[in-house]
């Protein structure tokens, strides 16, 4: 945990205003936490926030995709489990629940635990709790992504699904969800961004992402704005990177004639 | 071919269906008309299992529809079902429409399913729109292409919900060129429909329902010409002023 | 894996007192972002294509970086830059002006999104019938559609305000003491971490479930029912 004492650095800004000037070179100065250069240092961050991102997000589609799907399907117990899970994940701060995945659920489970504890490298253990966390909490915002994507189609798809013999599961994934996934493709996109940003929250467990070595940055090199900067463009461009990336998706899942495909 | 024996059904406190019953014999065209909210569409439904039924019984070609040991799926493979909507599956080929449900629930080879759908393609004068998408066909071909896909399964029976309701007029001849077809090659049908062009022309019998009852159950000529109710009285000269 | 829980009743009056900034947090955060949201939903709308960019520009900036990013930047740079000019040589303390003036600036953004949403969903021949009957164009936006967009708008108006009581336990990276870092001291300094975050943990979810819950039955209320078909 590292500490950030605003009115320390008060005297700092205000003399680095009176200078009016910025120091872009500090960014190929080395690094006092690692090998590298500052600028390198804060590349590395972004990886470690995009691999925690991409983790992550595995875990929440699947997670979410079944959960979602368990609340289209009639009777009542899936529904119910399904909406349980969404709302148990959705009214608890994120961070809180980080920090239950981080301390408390390796206290608590025996045997596992402990190894976990003690034999993981401690990057490693930021790594699964964040996955973990940022996994079933997004899958909860997936969940009902996919849920009301699949009631868009309205039940005549799937009438027309059964009435051709196919089982409900055959339905699913052979009609409602290749249709319901296209239409949802830019919801997807703006929930992995949402994903990406919130990758930040590992901070406070001590994860080397982006946001936390900018701060690091900042306090090591008293270049504040720089540092600062320098997080904010990257986590612009990134963001730039997925949207396109996103877009060329829509294009290459196009259908002809419709969602935006050629007619 | 399919029994209906005092069917009667509720959505909560709502009564759609009250003791229908209906017998619709091999080789026969049996058409269901009558106003909106008369519960034709919640009926046919209930021959292959899409709606459920609380009351009364449904056989089909032998086999109990709301029995639980009844295998679902398979029976409605052997029914064909045409929607209102046509419900083609947007993300798939008309070519791949056609055969999806031929080779998943049939367990034909591609190439068998292909033949299939070419040769059906052909008979509903589709044959160059193959490799196109749903979206790329104007409403009656998208019908004919929904005709095509269940009369793939080798159906023993076809029922058709209100077939060409959803389309622009100019399309519904179309459409019907293609059913009455099919009746005249001897295809059991039920079909709910408001043609009355269409019934007078092949159909075997009419079923005339209203909020939920079978009213009258008449062989063709004698539905036309003499209805026994009032109501049916009342339905045909609304529709037949156009 | 036996639970103490006896350090909560005593630690009780601590955890209120972080309960209280959490509140503050999110109600000034909530009212702040909400006017300075509609004004950028109205400037967004406003026929002038500069006040329209800058409108967006502010939205899509504090959309793109995370909430901690942004904390940062005011925690590090502008709260104390802004306080040297207007107060030269003072030391405050500044944590909790941080976090309602960074969430009052970042709700906003969210704000301003679900509110230009609402006014866009009244339709146009709306629009086209106040201007009709001779009001101007801010009378139509006052009389006629501001009131049913907010009849749309407070649900989801409503819903965001949750989120951000729960985003303000964020303030954790600017050491600000709010009910979760309260709780999270009192666990570390007594040892009883794990039962202090889970408890923490079980009144966020029992607040927030029951306010999402009211919100859903006022979304309900709000609705009008459409015609029953027949």
């Amino acid at each position: 945990m590292w500490l950030l004492d605003s009115t320390n650095h008060q005297s700092l800004i205000t003399n680095h205003i009176s200078l009016a000037a910025f120091d872009f070179s500090v960014f190929l100065r080395p690094s006092p936490e690692s090998a590298l250069n500052n600028l390198s240092y804060l590349l590395v961050g972004l990886g470690w926030s995009l691999l925690l991102a991409l983790g992550s997000w595995v875990v929440a589609f699947v997670v979410g995709s079944v959960v979602g799907v368990m609340r289209t399907l009639p009777g009542r117990i899936l529904p119910s489990i399904g909406a349980c899970y969404v709302e148990l994940f959705r009214n608890v701060p994120l961070l809180v629940q980080l920090f239950v995945w981080f301390f408390v659920v390796p206290d608590i489970t025996p045997i596992l635990g402990d190894w976990f504890k003690q034999q993981v490298p401690p990057i490693w253990q930021e790594f699964i709790a964040g996955t973990a966390c940022l996994g079933l909490f997004t899958a909860a915002r997936i969940a009902e992504q996919v849920r009301s994507g699949i009631g868009s189609l309205g039940t005549g798809q799937l009438g027309a699904g059964l009435a051709l013999g196919l089982r409900r599961r055959q339905v699913y994934l052979l009609v409602l969800l290749p249709v319901a996934y296209r239409i949802l493709i830019p919801t997807l996109t703006s929930e992995f961004l949402n994903l990406i940003k919130n990758t930040a929250v590992a901070s406070t467990i001590g994860y080397l992402e982006l946001a936390q070595r900018s701060a690091s940055m900042a306090e090591t090199t008293a270049r504040v704005y720089e540092a600062f900067t320098a997080a904010t463009l990257l986590y612009a461009a990134l963001n730039l990177l997925v949207m396109f990336l996103a877009r060329a998706l829509e294009r290459f899942t196009a259908l002809p004639g419709f969602l935006g495909g050629d007619k | 071919m399919i029994s209906i024996r005092n069917v009667s059904k509720w959505f909560g406190e709502f009564q759609a269906l009250k003791k229908c019953s209906a017998e619709v014999h091999k080789g026969e065209v049996v058409v269901i008309c009558g106003p909106s909210g008369s519960g034709k569409s919640t009926l046919i439904k209930c021959v292959n299992g899409l709606e459920s039924f609380q009351e009364g019984e449904i056989w089909v070609d032998g086999i109990s529809v709301a029995d639980r040991k009844t295998d679902l799926p398979k029976l409605r493979s052997r029914v064909g079902m045409v929607f209102q909507h046509f419900e083609l599956f947007p993300h798939l080929s008309i070519l791949d429409n056609i055969t999806l449900a031929q080779c998943r629930v049939l367990g034909r080879s591609k190439k068998q399913a292909v033949e299939k759908a070419v040769q059906l393609l052909e008979l509903v004068g589709l044959a160059e729109q193959k490799p196109k998408f749903p979206a790329q066909l104007s409403g009656g071909q998208q019908q004919r292409v929904a005709i095509a896909r269940a009369l793939a399964m080798d159906p023993i029976a076809m029922l058709f919900d209100e077939p060409t309701s959803a389309l622009d007029p100019e399309m519904i001849n179309e459409v019907l060129d293609v059913m009455v077809e099919l009746a005249q090659s001897g295809m059991t049908m039920l079909v709910v429909t408001h043609e009355m062009g269409f019934a007078k022309r092949v159909a075997n019998r009419i079923i005339f329902m209203d909020r939920g009852e079978v009213v009258e159950d008449r062989p063709k000529q004698t539905f036309f010409e003499n209805p026994e109710t009032n109501r049916a009285r009342q339905f045909l000269s609304k529709i037949l002023t156009h | 894996m036996a639970f103490d829980w006896s350090s909560i009743p005593g630690s009780l009056p601590i955890l209120w007192q972080g309960m209280i900034v959490t509140l503050q947090i999110t109600l000034v955060g909530a009212l702040v972002g909400i006017l300075l949201g509609t004004l950028l939903a109205l400037l967004r709308l406003s026929p002038s294509r500069l006040l329209s960019w800058l409108s967006a520009a502010y939205v899509t900036v504090f959309r793109s970086i995370p909430l901690v990013m942004v904390l940062f930047w005011f925690h590090l740079i502008l709260i104390p830059l802004v306080v040297g000019l207007l107060f030269p040589g003072k030391r405050l303390e500044l944590g909790f002006i941080t976090a309602l003036t960074a969430f009052s600036l970042f709700e906003a953004s969210y704000y301003a999104e679900i509110i230009r949403a609402g006014i866009l969903s009244v339709t146009k021949g709306q629009f086209n019938a106040g201007l009709a009957l001779g009001m101007n164009r801010r009378q139509v936006m006052r009389l006629v559609i501001l009131p049913q967009a907010l009849r749309r708008m407070i649900p989801l108006l409503l819903t965001q305000a949750i989120i951000l009581f729960q985003d303000s336990t964020l303030v954790y990276v600017i050491n600000l003491d709010d009910f979760f870092r309260k709780a999270y001291n009192v666990g570390n300094t007594v040892g009883t971490l794990n039962e202090m975050i889970l408890f923490a943990g079980a009144v966020y979810l029992v607040i927030c479930t029951l306010a999402s819950g009211c919100v859903r039955q006022l979304h309900r209320k709000l609705t009008v029912p459409a015609r029953e078909i027949a």
